[in-house]
């Protein structure tokens, strides 16, 4: 029973950092049609911001040694800056071309961005603690869970309420669901296009700040890459819970962070180590039986 | 419509001259000829340093031949070819190590570990392997929309790529397998280059590359007009694998050594810059990007090291040359999205271009801004 409730926490605190992240994603898929590659390398700049500039082995705080709300403020506002010059620079030229190219681009900023990292920080990997005594575990005996997979779980819990609400009561939330399911006659009806589009970038810079933080605290550790298997398993989350849908972004995320943890605990010790090839695989299997996704959106299906 | 690339005309017109099996085939004999005028200089230069960096080139526009055909012809991006090639590579290496060598870590079965198979069938051995794997993968990932597929592809290629690392019976895991026979050199890699050039160009000119190229156009049109997309894809898809698959091959060939890691994002992200540099929507476009981004990685890197080392460009991220390339591949996406070909093919020099084009509304949208916006709002979503 115990584990039980151990791997279900396990899977929870995994699945929220792959929805918020597969959130971020949706977000931009809705306004622009864009699968935006570089949503994990935003990610990585979070990480990065952590800490000083340099190429050196050991890695000094700069931010990261600040106190805990000037950090969180100053690491969203660094990413939410990132994700608006992206769009500004990269995407907003191109916004009338096809989701294709907008993929694309978003593949070779993604590539840009690591490598500029890569140049100001070289590529080695750096070690970086941010709220140490987070790692240590909740005073229940028998358990091991950690407080941080608390605080992931509840942080994402609380940006969902407070997303929806955005969404649902706010104008510009209910201007940007307008935009995404028709962008043209959004505009038409007055909606700002370039201001909801940029919103949208904000709001993603922000979860991607989130799930940096989170997810730096986890690992304890920077590499210019390590938004890429972060950005994978999301992609393959919006895929699964239906391109174009907020709602199947989440429950993609959390399929893809159960079928991780379920995987991890029930396979045979031996093949552990293949566990993704089991993710992926199902995943595939997913998109068999429902190629649309889990949640069938009907503005994405496209009109003849 | 049918693209700009139309010339050549439908295969029945053709076929029925000889004399027209020039224009016919003008395309991949003016590229391949194009190829070999720049293997001819080098090997007249005696530049070996030279030599290697081309062969790698070479070997890299096989490659983007093998992307193009799938990527080129149905309009639908993969991010996950560096599986075929994996597999390919790894394939050749069973089959051509030595016995001796594969004794050393691997637990092949007898039929593969005591012996040494010739190299070329077990090119071709390893290419088919690759296009196995493909039609296998294909089938569920073909039939969804192109967006998603792109993104199935890529989980294809973390699932593959986690499946080789943890394999150490077959793949010594994460470490480099050596010890396999080198033997390609700029003429090998040429006489691939030009088989990729005229399979990918029969292709696109065939009933399936047609059928396929319409639905890249128009895809309600295409399927009103009975295309099977999903079986259209597919073709393309396995074809696209072999020559991946081949193209894994020569780079093993030509190493000597491989490793899961090379296959990964990096080299996807290369072959795919060339691709768009180039145009993704014309044969003459691949060739035109593996020249133009080659080029390129070469000046970046002797500027680099400060000295040309010619071959060392597959995995070392030293951040400027990626950095330069990505650069140039969004301002090709912004300014020119469709390359530096704009999916054009190599014109046919002697009499009117026009006599030959099938479909005149094809050249006239070119020009005409009314018809390209419609066809612009058309393929937007």
């Amino acid at each position: 029973m115990t584990g039980l409730v151990q791997n279900a926490i396990d899977a929870l605190a995994l699945g929220s950092l792959y929805a918020l992240t597969a959130l971020g994603i949706g977000l931009i898929f809705g306004v622009m049609r864009l699968i935006n590659f570089a949503h994990g390398d935003l990610i990585m700049i979070g990480g990065y911001a952590l800490i000083v500039p340099s190429s050196a082995a050991a890695a000094v705080a700069f931010i990261g040694a600040w106190p805990a709300p000037a950090m969180v403020a100053a690491i969203v506002f660094i990413v939410m800056l990132f994700a608006l010059a992206c769009e500004r620079l990269a995407f907003r030229p191109l916004r009338r071309a096809n989701p294709s190219v907008l993929l694309i681009t978003s593949f070779a900023l993604s590539f840009f961005l690591e490598h500029l990292v890569v140049m100001i920080y070289g590529g080695r990997v750096k070690a970086v603690s941010i709220w140490p005594e987070l790692l240590e575990a909740l005073p229940i005996s028998g358990v091991r869970i950690p407080y941080l997979q608390i605080v992931t779980i509840g942080v994402t819990i609380g940006l969902l309420v407070l997303l929806v609400l955005f969404l649902k009561r706010t104008p510009m939330g209910i201007q940007m669901r307008a935009a995404s399911e028709d962008f043209s006659t959004a505009r038409l009806l007055g909606v700002r296009g370039n201001r909801v589009i940029a919103v949208a970038f904000a709001i993603s810079g922000l979860l991607a700040a989130v799930v940096s933080l989170l997810y730096v605290s986890q690992v304890g550790a920077l590499t210019y890459s390590m938004g890429i298997p972060l950005v994978l398993f999301a992609f393959v989350a919006t895929v699964v819970g239906g391109m174009g849908s907020l709602t199947g972004a989440v429950l993609g995320g959390f399929v893809v962070g159960i079928a991780s943890v379920t995987l991890q605990v029930a396979l045979p010790v031996a093949m552990r180590p293949d566990r993704d090839v089991f993710v992926y695989g199902l995943i595939l299997l997913i998109l068999l039986m429902r190629p649309s996704g889990l949640v069938k959106v009907k503005s994405i299906e496209e009109k003849v | 419509m049918a693209g700009p690339d139309t010339e050549g005309g439908p295969a029945g017109l053709v076929w029925r001259l000889p004399v027209v099996g020039l224009r016919a085939f003008w395309t991949p004999i003016v590229l391949s000829l194009g190829v070999l005028v720049i293997v001819l200089a080098v090997w007249a230069s005696g530049d070996t340093v030279l030599a290697l960096a081309v062969t790698a080139a070479l070997i890299r526009a096989v490659m983007v031949i093998g992307l193009y055909i799938f990527i080129g012809n149905s309009g639908v991006l993969a991010f996950g070819h560096a599986t075929f090639m994996m597999v390919g590579a790894y394939g050749v290496a069973w089959l051509t190590l030595r016995p001796f060598n594969k004794s050393f870590a691997l637990q092949l079965p007898e039929f593969l570990a005591a012996h040494q198979y010739p190299l070329l069938p077990s090119a071709i051995a390893a290419a088919l392997l690759a296009a196995i794997v493909a039609f296998v993968v294909g089938i569920p990932i073909m039939r969804l929309s192109g967006i998603a597929a792109a993104i199935a592809t890529l989980a294809v290629l973390g699932m593959f790529k986690t499946f080789y690392s943890n394999w150490s019976e077959w793949t010594l895991g994460a470490a480099t397998m050596p010890g396999i026979p080198i033997y390609v050199d700029m003429w090998i890699a040429l006489a691939w280059v030009v088989v990729a050039l005229f399979v990918a160009y029969i292709y696109q000119r065939s009933k399936y590359g047609l059928a396929l190229r319409a639905s890249r156009e128009d895809e309600f049109a295409a399927r009103a007009a009975g295309i099977n997309i999903p079986r259209q894809r597919l073709i393309a898809f396995v074809l696209s694998a072999f020559f991946m698959g081949i193209g894994g091959v020569l780079e093993a060939h030509y190493l000597g050594t491989i490793a899961v890691k090379n296959f990964w994002l990096t080299i996807t992200f290369i072959l795919l810059a060339m691709l768009i540099v180039g145009g993704q929507r014309s044969l003459s476009g691949a060739i035109v990007g593996v020249v133009v981004i080659s080029t390129l990685i070469e000046i970046l890197n002797s500027l680099e090291a400060g000295m040309n080392v010619g071959v060392a460009v597959l995995s070392v991220p030293i951040g400027a040359q990626e950095l330069t390339i990505a650069g140039l591949m969004i301002i090709i996406l912004v300014f020119r999205p469709d390359g530096i070909m704009g999916g054009r093919e190599v014109p046919w020099p002697f009499g009117k271009a026009g006599r030959i084009v099938r479909d005149p509304g094809a050249v006239e949208s070119e020009h005409d801004p009314l018809r390209r916006g419609l066809a612009q709002r058309d393929s937007a979503p």
